[in-house]
């Protein structure tokens, strides 16, 4: 028999199952307790304080990652809110494990609506619960031994772990971990990636798997297999040394072919450049400027802003930095540059360039400062006979070739020769011809073009799957882009979280998009995806998906003719 | 009363870490400590992390936080940073 679910710690992971059962029951409705509110009262509030130290006092003896979490699971079982609801419902007559249990039913249904991020928080939600009632109950915590059983790792195997379960263990403990619940960006994921143990979630059926029995797990696939055979084990992990062998290589993204694909990190300031130098980056291909600006009460000065800009330009000679210039206004407004009226529908107000065309001494200032830290990183580069990363500046929120030709000429005339403008507007799409010729290269923003093109609020979950980069609309604005760049021997960059996907990645290349920017973290499986195909592959992959009728269609469509990807376990 | 309308800049919005060295900051001050999603908005109680995560503040969205009495001001200034910090 074999499970499957979703990989999200890599690695194979071989071991007698421990299969983690027993949770607190649910103390009875309607208990009640004798004599006064007062002492049932103290008992609750004493009980949460408890927990609260005890999951704090893990969370100082693992540290790292797991303390940061746990301090925060500590605040929660002494949330204010909570211990008031607690005592009002002691006073009604509740006994206190069952006011505890209802007074958290608030707070856990309002994540569960809430779903996604905050859906997989009820987990650790549950988990504190339960360790309060436990302590008015009695009842023992099951936890999972920190040391191995028969003398070998087990697979840890529950329907959802809790931090302060998985904090104090180890890899020495801990083969793999198996979850029937959780998602991507649950705390197990989080620790076991942290940990280096493999891990599979998401997985139904896991916990019927008998105690004892020996599983494997694939933390790159999310295969869960029982009793495995020597030759499967030997499969598995040949797999991965394979995938891991390529995986960190390092070096300039490439096609199969030799077909050169710029491989670019997005940042949002200095903090991101070590993630991406690690990450085998080229350069940055977006460099969020906001950071700079948010929360402040007036514009930084040139020379604050020229340090940040020369970092990047530092940390990737003979690279690329394509900087943004700032993308406020509207949903990220700054106290100093106020739009002219207040703004009904903030996503199609005056944000981005069009800001700038308001308060023109703020675009100077910037582009003042970046002009003097590209000549300051030259100058340092000759110093040391380096050669000096080359700059590239591009406005956001740009609709026309007006506005285009405008932001050109300024940069230009600041003694920045390499100036650009974001694709994130369906009109600038439609009429790429005439962007790229006033122009010296486009940067498709894949996220804000799919708002914009469905008219489907990014930040709506509800909409999620009108912002699914594989909608052939949206495939076809980006071949329209890309085509118009390439006639006009311009270079056509994606720096949205389409490029983040193995496979789309594949797709843009075949589109005819020249360089891609993504989270650090995406890099390396990129650049592994990419090498195993070639351009003919990419092309026809993309002729595939823009064929399809519908997203699910388009990106099976395109997966089947990048078959490197399913071997790679991408 | 005092308030402030700051712009959450971290890139989890006001959940997990910004969250919690918000309240960490918050349940400190001597003072009661409110805290809406946007002008409008219903206010919570500052010092609460359920109650703030529960407003679902994602990143470049505005809160107002607002806090009365004796270093009120520090306060705020404090947790405005907080929550402005990318």
């Amino acid at each position: 028999m074999n499970l499957r679910g979703a990989g999200v710690s890599p690695g194979i992971g071989t071991g007698p199952a421990y299969v983690l059962t027993g949770a607190v029951p649910e103390p009875p409705a309607g208990s009640t307790y004798e004599g006064p509110p007062e002492p049932e009262r103290e008992r609750a509030v004493a009980a949460l304080g408890q927990v609260a130290g005890e999951l704090e006092a893990r969370g100082n003896r693992a540290g790292g990652e797991a303390k940061e979490i746990l301090k925060a699971q500590a605040l929660i079982a002494e949330d204010p809110g909570l211990v008031v609801g607690v005592k009002a419902l002691i006073d009604e007559g509740i006994a206190a494990p069952r006011a505890v249990y209802q007074a958290f039913a608030k707070y856990r249904d309002m994540l569960v609506s809430a779903g996604g991020y905050l859906g997989e928080r009820v987990a650790d939600l549950d988990d504190i619960r339960d360790r309060v009632i436990a302590r008015l109950t009695g009842h023992p915590l099951p936890a999972p031994p920190p040391v191995p059983g028969a003398g070998e790792p087990y697979v840890l195997i529950a329907v959802d772990l809790a931090p302060a379960d998985t904090a104090l263990l180890s890899k020495d403990a801990v083969a793999a971990f198996v979850t029937e619940a959780g998602g991507p960006t649950s705390h197990t994921a989080i620790l076991s990636r942290a940990m280096g143990v493999p891990a599979v979630v998401a997985c139904p059926g896991a916990t019927e798997i008998p105690a004892g029995t020996r599983v494997l797990v694939d933390g790159n696939t999310g295969e869960v297999r029982l009793e495995p055979t020597e030759s499967d084990i030997a499969r598995h992990v040949s797999a991965h040394d394979a995938r891991r062998r390529r995986m960190t290589t390092g070096g300039p993204g490439r096609t199969l072919d030799d077909f050169r694909v710029q491989l670019l990190a997005n940042i949002g300031g200095p903090d991101d450049l070590d993630e991406a130098l690690a990450a085998g980056a080229e350069g940055v291909g977006l460099y969020r400027t906001e950071f700079l600006f948010l929360g402040r009460t007036e514009a930084p000065s040139v020379a604050e802003q020229e340090a940040a800009y020369r970092a990047a330009l530092a940390a990737f000679p003979g690279g690329k930095v394509v900087v943004r210039t700032l993308d406020a206004g509207a949903d990220k407004p700054l106290a100093f540059l106020p739009s002219a009226a207040p703004e009904p529908n903030p996503a199609l107000g005056e944000r981005g360039l069009r800001l700038f065309e308001r308060y023109p001494e703020v675009m100077a200032a910037q582009l003042e400062a970046l002009s003097v830290a590209a000549a300051v990183n030259r100058s340092g580069a000759v110093r040391v006979s380096a050669a000096a990363a080359e700059l590239q500046v591009m406005a956001p929120m740009v609709a026309t070739a007006k506005e285009a030709h405008w932001f050109a000429d300024a940069c230009h005339a600041r003694g920045l020769p390499q100036a650009g403008v974001m694709i994130e507007i369906p009109a600038a799409a439609l009429r790429a011809e005439s962007l790229v010729t006033v122009v010296d290269f486009v940067s498709i923003g894949t996220n804000d073009l799919a708002q914009y093109a469905f008219a489907a609020d990014r930040h709506s979950a509800a909409l999620g799957s009108l912002q699914d980069p594989w909608q052939p609309a949206l495939l076809d604005l980006v071949a329209m882009t890309a085509t118009a760049a390439s006639d006009n021997g311009k270079p056509c960059g994606v720096c949205g979280e389409s490029a983040a996907d193995p496979a789309m990645a594949c797709v843009l290349v075949g589109l005819g998009v020249s360089t891609l920017s993504m989270g650090a973290a995406a890099l390396p499986a990129v650049r592994t995806g990419l090498g195993a195909h070639t351009l003919d592959q990419c092309q026809l992959a993309a002729q595939a998906a823009r064929g399809a009728a519908t997203a699910a269609h388009a990106r099976a469509a395109a997966r089947s003719h990048l078959p490197g990807l399913v071997e790679l376990g991408l | 009363m005092a308030e402030r309308k700051v712009t959450v800049a971290a890139e989890v919005g006001l959940h997990a870490r910004p969250a919690a060295t918000f309240v960490q900051t918050a349940v400190k001050a001597p003072m009661d400590i409110t805290v809406s999603k946007g002008v409008s908005g219903q206010p919570v109680n500052g010092k609460s992390i359920l109650q703030i995560l529960g407003l679902d503040v994602r990143q470049g969205e505005d809160i107002v936080i607002k806090a009365e009495g004796e270093g009120a001001d520090e306060v705020l200034d404090a947790l405005a940073a907080i929550a402005g910090t990318p």
